[in-house]
């Protein structure tokens, strides 16, 4: 009973809270990071360093009146950001953030749940999202959001392609898709999968930028082209469920990279034996860290480069990064046969 | 029992989900009436213990083809109601004789059927496979029992692609 019903449906609450809870903070974070960049301070009055500012912020959207356009289609409306925010939430059901440990007495695995289709899983939940920002822009009977959600749509099917194709080189590697097979096979080969699989890594990372319309392939939501993207005619909590789904999608292909490159819970340099005062720290302190890093990664990114234009992203999308992931799945395939 | 309510209950909305993608007027809500439909398709693969497939079914009808369907119907003006054929009582005659011919297929099948001993496909199948987990057992069928229909079906997708390439592009 315990087993079976309890603690599930407790590692359910408990991902689900602090993936919401992470996400209202990544926005402050993000925030913050760029006022650094820009030599600004950020958000400073709610609380002190504004670290109440998310709070705030929930309040805000939440009490803001919510309007639907007469002209819109009212069901698709309203379903269109509910689409967006499932998917991006129910992933976290095959993500491993630690191996199985004792924990008050009981061995308690720190996943919800490992299913033998995981990463497949995980790929197949993210294509359904792409509805969200298509029926977004499509019901709202407005010009600006339809060009963006057609933009957006054609972006995200592109670059899963070739997000895909560095999926299956890492399984070829790993003979699974079990996510917590992946990272015990990182384990018994000594090496995280970034520097056996650096190409298909890259290919991955810049991809997932794309996937989650992150600068600088922020093309759905380019203000000074499309006023605000495919989420224009959106106010307050519906809006605010967009905004919340983007930064949740940003977490989880950060949990999938680490998952699939930087060894998951595994401590840095898993296999050196002096190292092992590193174990003390408990695994899924690694995971969040890494994950982190990744997050920050992005931000910094956001920082950093300009926007794309849109056929400069398409031709990047076709012409080097797709053919770049089969180039490195064939070498993969070959060299994985010629010397196991 | 509880697999026969979730199986009735998957059954249901797939075919009360097909007879609304049918009957809806707007062609955006029907395509997205398909897309419930095949996610409870999903669902029934889930029930019978084909993840694989079932992740597959999502991953390609669900989220790759649909969104194109939606694509064109974005893109295509579809606010013109089609042009009323000359003969009213054509798509009533047509229906009736496809429905009919389905009945009969389905009755030979279960004439041909009767008096034989039932035997389980998928463990007559899967009893000399060496491997096991849903994905492995996939893929060995796949490369052994059903190699020729397995590459019959990729030429004929490559035959489509550069067929719609070539359609689609005036000069090459």
């Amino acid at each position: 009973m315990v087993d079976t019903l309890v603690i599930p449906i407790l590692k359910i609450l408990i991902v689900l809270n602090a993936t919401l809870v992470a996400v209202t903070y990544m926005v402050l974070l993000e925030r913050k990071v760029i006022a650094w960049a820009q030599s600004r301070l950020g958000p400073m009055r709610v609380g002190p360093y504004g670290i109440l500012q998310p709070v705030a912020d929930a309040v805000k959207l939440m009490i803001k009146e919510d309007i639907t356009p007469t002209r819109a289609d009212k069901w698709v409306f309203t379903a269109a950001p509910i689409i967006s925010m499932v998917p991006a939430l129910i992933v976290y059901a095959v993500i491993p953030f630690g191996p199985e440990v004792n924990l008050f007495g009981r061995r308690v695995t720190l996943f919800i749940t490992d299913v033998n289709v995981g990463l497949l899983y995980i790929v197949s939940v993210a294509s359904v999202g792409v509805y969200g920002i298509i029926l977004a822009g499509y019901a709202s009977n407005s010009k600006f959001p339809l060009l963006a959600s057609l933009r957006a749509s054609a972006q995200l099917i592109s670059y899963e392609v070739a997000v895909t194709l560095t999926l299956v080189s890492v399984i070829l590697m790993a003979g699974s898709l079990s996510m917590v097979s992946i990272v015990r096979a990182q384990e018994s080969s000594h090496l995280w999968y970034a520097f056996v699989q650096p190409l298909a890594f890259g290919i991955f990372v810049i991809g997932s930028l794309a996937e989650t319309n992150r600068a600088p392939f922020d093309m759905p939501e380019a203000e000074q082209e499309l006023t605000g993207g495919f989420h224009t005619e959106y106010s307050g909590m519906r809006f605010a469920l967009f905004f919340l789904a983007e930064y949740a999608n940003m977490i989880v292909v950060s949990s999938v990279a680490t998952t699939l490159f930087l060894g998951g819970w595994l401590r840095p340099f898993p296999s050196v034996a002096i190292l092992s005062v590193l174990d003390v720290v408990p695994s899924w302190t690694w995971f969040l860290i890494k994950s982190f890093l990744f997050l920050y990664f992005f931000i910094w990114i956001r920082a950093t480069l300009p926007r794309y234009r849109y056929d400069q992203l398409m031709r990047l999308g076709w012409k080097v990064l797709i053919p770049l992931a089969i180039a490195n799945l064939v070498v993969t395939g070959i060299v994985k046969v010629v010397l196991l | 029992m509880g697999e026969a309510i979730a199986f009735y209950f998957i059954a249901a909305c797939i075919l009360g989900f097909a007879v609304l993608v049918i009957s809806t007027k707007d062609t955006v809500h029907s395509v997205l009436f398909l897309v419930l439909d095949f996610l409870f398709v999903a669902a029934l693969y889930v029930l019978l213990g084909a993840a694989f497939l079932a992740a597959i079914q999502i991953l390609v009808y669900a989220g790759g083809i649909v969104v194109l369907y939606l694509f064109v119907v974005m893109l295509v003006n579809l606010k013109r109601p089609p042009e009323a054929h000359s003969d009213p009582h054509r798509q009533t005659r047509l229906g009736f004789g496809m429905a009919a011919a389905v009945i009969v297929e389905l009755g030979a099948v279960a004439l041909y059927s009767t008096g034989k001993p039932v035997v389980p496909l998928a463990s007559a199948a899967t009893a000399a496979i060496p491997v096991s987990g849903n994905t492995e057992q996939v893929g060995w069928l796949l490369y052994t029992s059903y190699l020729i229909p397995f590459e019959i079906a990729s030429m004929l997708l490559l035959v489509a692609m550069i067929g719609a390439i070539v359609l689609a592009k005036r000069e090459l």
